[in-house]
């Protein structure tokens, strides 16, 4: 790749994608999904949702398309669907022997292929790879604005409910007996995890947009003892992995979501090994 | 407050009528009744599944008994809910020790309930978690990952939460398991305070010394209130081998022999 090469010089890299219009989208509209993202990815994390964020954002696929199919913005099916899908999975949970797990594998499986038959008996001009694999850089104005809309309800949200979530996601039991409802903040969360899994889509897609949920959370956790610093670095790893994902993708010409996701890795790998206390080569031991 | 102090000790913390609680149909607690005043420490002695963690939901408000009544400083549990009255300290192995929250984080949790919407802590919320590390000797720990602390010192964390919350009434689950001689001591001397300060504290165990050691008052259960009073009183042979369906345990030494 010489044109990759050649453009490491660092001020064209940076400057000259931002003369075209969709770039300048693409990276606005990535740094802020990553942002919100990486914020949730704490909570995420800490309470062990992993699967559920897997689960949700598979989930809203079959909402996407009838949303498109019915003219109405997508966000709405995507967000009924992904509220719905929870509500299906705790109603099968309690109603049945079957672990939870099995529970959410099967139901957001069952989700997924619902929308992957629907997008090829629905006739629209869908396109199921921006679907699936998110195309930041052909993200359209009405999408970008639904999507800041949704990004900030889930930071108003995560705001003002932080300290109450941060309890609830240590110790439910202490939240339940100082009189916080605790079922409340369980379905605000699993709302806002649909919010963000649908902001997400756009950029990464749904195969991947969990981890945006969890990623950043992970390479945080193992970067601090402070849930305070945690938020701070999800969120500072995430923007940073969306930026340079957006960059590579440019100048490499590689699928975006792809490159978002293998950056929060890579960040992942690197907290992983030289993490000061957690990392597996514990550097603050050495010196 | 010389006078509400004064109050405090002259009412009657909990008072449980016929309670029965039932999950789905299986009885896990039927027909208990207890009494317990203030300045009182209470020890709720029973086998594992014989109802101490159903009763203490029963009394935090988790699960509503079918039949029956709970009355918390005479009024309904949510409201005890509300006003902060009851604090839980759990066992360990109920909390992630890996989360990252300091132990003045966990300290300052016990305020959330007298806190604003956002929770943002006021001087006297700084005071109160202050005054309550002070009195598990904690202090000089405070910025400590919960993490790093041992058990003994975990547990003294929690306890300190529960002090912080102001609470009347302070139910602990197996408060002893895993802590060493040092902390059991501080920990004792600690209840002997709350205890004068008119607050009443029950604590679930199987263990029988401690009970003996410092609780004013034992309930023995066994889906139901089996025995109730005095600890001299109700820690007979007969009583304990009830509670634990034919073992008898030795009420001085706590060890368990088989009575055939």
């Amino acid at each position: 790749m010489p044109d990759f090469i050649l453009a490491l010089k660092p001020i064209p890299f940076l400057i000259e994608p931002l003369s075209h219009d969709f770039m300048r989208r693409a990276l606005m509209i990535s740094t802020l999904v990553g942002a919100v993202c990486g914020l949730l990815s704490c909570y995420m994390t800490l309470k062990g949702w992993a699967l559920m964020g897997d689960a949700v954002s598979h989930a809203v696929m079959p909402g996407v398309v009838v949303a498109y199919a019915l003219g109405l913005p997508f966000s709405i099916g995507a967000f009924v669907f992904g509220v719905g899908s929870v509500a299906l999975i705790g109603f099968v949970k309690q109603k049945s022997r079957v672990k939870e797990d099995t529970v959410i594998g099967l139901v957001f499986t069952g989700f997924f292929a619902l929308g992957l038959v629907l997008v090829s008996k629905i006739k629209s001009n869908i396109d199921l790879m921006h679907i699936l694999f998110g195309s930041p850089l052909g993200i359209s104005n009405s999408d970008v604005n639904q999507t800041i809309v949704i990004c900030f309800i889930v930071v108003i949200i995560l705001t003002i409910f932080r300290r109450d979530l941060m309890l609830y996601c240590f110790d439910a039991t202490h939240a339940r007996s100082i009189g916080i409802n605790t079922g409340i903040l369980h379905y605000l969360l699993l709302s806002v995890l649909s919010l963000a899994a649908v902001a997400g889509l756009q950029t990464v897609g749904i195969i991947l947009v969990v981890a945006m949920l969890i990623t950043p959370g992970a390479t945080a956790y193992l970067l601090t003892d402070r849930f305070d610093r945690m938020t701070l670095y999800a969120i500072i790893s995430s923007i940073l992995s969306s930026l340079l994902g957006v960059y590579i993708s440019y100048w490499s010409d590689i699928e975006t979501g792809g490159s978002i996701v293998l950056v929060q890795t890579v960040l992942f790998l690197l907290a992983f090994l030289f993490a000061p206390r957690y990392g597996i080569l514990k550097l603050n031991k050495l010196n | 407050m010389e006078h509400r102090t004064k109050e405090n000790i002259e009412t009657t913390r909990i008072q449980a009528d016929q309670v029965c609680v039932d999950y789905n149909g299986t009885v896990a607690l039927y027909d208990a009744s207890l009494k317990l005043q203030s300045s009182c420490i209470c020890g709720l002695v029973g086998m594992n599944g014989a109802g101490k963690t159903t009763l203490f939901k029963a009394l935090m408000g988790f699960v509503r008994p079918s039949r029956g009544r709970i009355l918390i400083n005479g009024s309904s549990v949510s409201n005890a809910q509300k006003d902060q009255s009851v604090a839980y300290v759990p066992q360990n192995e109920g909390v992630d020790c890996s989360f990252p929250v300091s132990v003045w984080d966990v300290v300052m949790m016990g305020r959330y309930g007298s806190m604003n919407f956002l929770r943002v802590p006021r001087e006297s919320d700084k005071k109160a978690v202050i005054d309550s590390l002070e009195r598990v000797e904690l202090s000089h720990l405070k910025h400590s990952p919960i993490g790093e602390l041992s058990g003994g010192q975990r547990k003294r964390a929690f306890l300190a939460r529960a002090i912080a919350q102001r609470a009347s009434v302070l139910l602990l689950d197996e408060p002893f398991t895993g802590v060493d001689i040092r902390t059991e001591k501080l920990m004792a001397e600690l209840f002997l305070q709350l205890k004068q300060d008119g607050r009443s504290i029950l604590i679930s165990t199987h263990d029988l010394s401690h009970v003996r050691d410092f609780c004013d008052v034992v309930v023995l259960i066994n889906k139901t209130v089996l025995a109730y009073g005095n600890t001299s009183e109700v820690f007979t042979t007969e009583n304990l081998s009830m509670t634990f369906g034919g073992m008898t345990p030795e009420p001085m030494s706590g060890a368990i022999s088989f009575n055939e």
